[in-house]
């Protein structure tokens, strides 16, 4: 068996009948890393004696036949947003460099107790704020079909891990398409499930009614299971909902024969590369062939959706963003006085585009300003959720392109943020409405790079969702690879 | 829409972000250029509209008032830039009377 390409379901189905080692699997994928991660920057911090100690205990584990979970053994990576006990954790920020959390975030803790090795932390956009990675402090992951290009972000080396062959799914969070639009540009499975789905507890915030963690992975099997893993109510976050979940594996293989799914018609035409286009209507045409009925569904609030998105989006951060002030954790820069002490800070501990964001939304919630810009873009999230409701009672599910371009060349936005934001135009609706969405690849486009095909549920539908992305992998059998 | 340096200026004082010159001239350019995109919501007739701050109707969640054990002292200022006597040291905040 081929460690490194397997599936975690198919490594979990190997460790259960004996065939391979958590401590085989976790070594493979060290000595991947080792030689792939000098190439795309993926991990800022690899934990390979705590993988191996987790390994082994899972190995133990099993010889008594006391497995955690039929995963136990099956090694994982977090973004470095999730926090994790004892080991640093930096949200890609110089001003978090040398932050040592004391404790676990929920998602890691329940991975942790399903016996899942801890292979390391991630790249990402500093504070998730970014959609091609190059705004991390500690330097740009690259997309392992081309390094010449972007993997997408904010999830960046979670994708670019996945991608490489060197983990078998790694958790992501997503904003405004942070998990759906990187899975789209390295040909990988992303899911950003329904707000309040997994605990935000131990999530560093960046937006906090728009944030939800989720599973990235090679297989939407894999996908299915990891949220189960995490997915349902915590204590420690008043809003995870507290409704029991549904196994999400359970039914995946029922088909789309007879579901109704909707084309967003201010989605097509212009908008997308041909290249991007020719795969997603090809795909279009896959789903009517598995027995599914197209129909188009207007959603004229959708234009607005990247307005609205980067006003209330900053809006959140910058209050969120006020805990980094040099007191209680992180950077500290010197000054005489503690005004001049937080500003400096501030100033020195973010990068460019965290600074953006604190501005516009400081500036958005401002005095004079509110109404016009934060009120106005919450009356525009209400009519994008109405044109959600509007569309779900005739169809069950929308499917548009995740993202407008294949993966860009490195370099080629950072100097404008408005193009920047534009990448997620097709992803930002799903989380100002807070519903579930999937991106599963739908082939390569003219240029060799993946294309990625969005299907969005109603909210808690995540069943639906994975029934159709698995029928459509399945159908489509996707099974290229990087040359890494 | 275009914003004035006296903004900028306002709005960094407010975000306690100490810029530097070039990244106020910076800043002004692009904010202006981002706010222009998002001018066309101001377009929308959102009369009656109710706004959306949640995703999800939730009133206020309750638990019963009862003690758990919280982090220990030491491992709170663990990540302090400066501690001394448990607690986080800042430059003065208050002057002399």
């Amino acid at each position: 068996m081929d460690l490194l390409w397997a599936s975690a379901t198919e490594l979990a189905d190997a460790l259960g009948a004996g065939e391979v080692s958590s401590r085989e699997v976790t070594e493979a994928l060290i000595e991947r890393a080792e030689a792939v991660d000098p190439k795309i920057n993926a991990y800022l911090k690899r934990t390979d004696e705590r993988a191996l100690a987790d390994a082994d205990a899972a190995d133990e584990r099993r010889s008594r036949g006391e497995v955690h979970s039929v995963y136990d053994g099956v090694p994982l990576a977090y973004k470095d947003i999730f926090v994790t006990r004892g080991i640093t954790t930096t949200a890609g920020s110089k001003i978090l460099e040398s932050f040592v959390p004391p404790y676990d975030a929920t998602v890691v803790a329940r991975c942790d107790a399903a016996g899942l090795p801890m292979l390391g932390k991630l790249n990402m956009d500093e504070f998730a704020m970014g959609s091609s990675t190059e705004n991390s402090a500690f330097g740009p992951t690259r997309n392992p079909w081309d390094l010449d290009t972007v993997p997408g972000g904010s999830s960046g080396g979670s994708v670019a891990l996945v991608a490489a062959g060197a983990a078998p799914w790694a958790w992501g969070t997503d904003t405004g398409g942070s998990i759906r639009q990187p899975a789209a540009l390295c040909g990988l499975v992303g899911v950003k499930p329904t707000y309040g789905l997994v605990s935000r507890y131990g999530m560093i915030a960046f937006a906090s009614s728009l944030d939800q963690a989720g599973p990235i992975t090679r297989s939407v099997k894999d996908a299915a299971a990891l949220l189960n893993m995490a997915a349902g109510g915590d204590d420690m976050d008043s809003t995870c909902l507290k409704e029991p979940v549904p196994d999400y594996l359970d039914g995946i293989d029922r088909g789309i024969d007879g579901m109704r799914i909707g084309v967003v018609k201010e989605f097509q035409g212009e908008g997308s590369q041909p290249g991007v286009r020719a795969r997603v209507d090809e795909a279009f045409t896959r789903l009517e062939k598995l027995g599914a009925t197209l129909e188009e569904v207007s959603m004229p609030s959708f234009e607005h959706g990247i307005s609205a998105y980067y006003l209330i989006a900053p809006a959140e951060a910058s209050s969120n963003l006020a805990r980094y002030d040099g007191v209680r954790y992180g950077y500290r820069a010197a000054a005489d006085d503690i005004v001049q002490m937080t500003s400096r800070t501030r100033d020195e501990g973010f990068g460019a585009e965290v600074k953006r964001r604190i501005m516009l939304g400081t500036y958005a919630l401002s005095a004079g300003y509110y109404e016009a810009y934060y009120g106005k873009a919450q009356k525009v999230r209400t009519l994008i959720t109405r044109d959600f409701e509007r569309a779900y009672s005739n169809v069950d599910l929308i499917v548009s392109p995740t993202s407008p371009t294949t993966a860009f060349k490195i370099g080629e936005r950072t100097d404008d943020p408005l193009a920047m934001y534009l990448s997620d135009v097709y992803t930002v609706p799903v989380n100002l409405a807070g519903n579930a969405a999937v991106s599963v690849p739908c082939g390569l486009s003219d240029d060799g790079l993946p294309v990625g095909l969005q299907i969005i549920a109603k909210s808690l539908d995540e069943k639906t969702m994975f029934r159709a992305a698995y029928a459509f992998e399945q159908d489509l059998g996707f099974d290229e690879r990087p040359k890494i | 829409m275009s914003l004035d340096r006296a903004a900028v200026d306002h709005v960094a004082r407010l975000a306690r972000l100490d810029l530097s010159e070039d990244e106020r001239a910076r800043m002004q350019a692009e904010l202006t250029q981002i706010l222009g995109h998002a001018e066309r919501i101001q377009e929308l007739d959102l009369d009656g509209i109710p706004p959306t701050s949640h995703s999800v109707p939730l009133s206020n969640v309750l638990r019963p008032d009862e003690v758990t054990p919280s982090l220990p002292v030491d491992e709170a200022l663990a990540n302090a830039p400066v501690a001394e006597d448990g607690r986080f040291r800042v430059p003065r905040i208050i002057e002399d009377a």
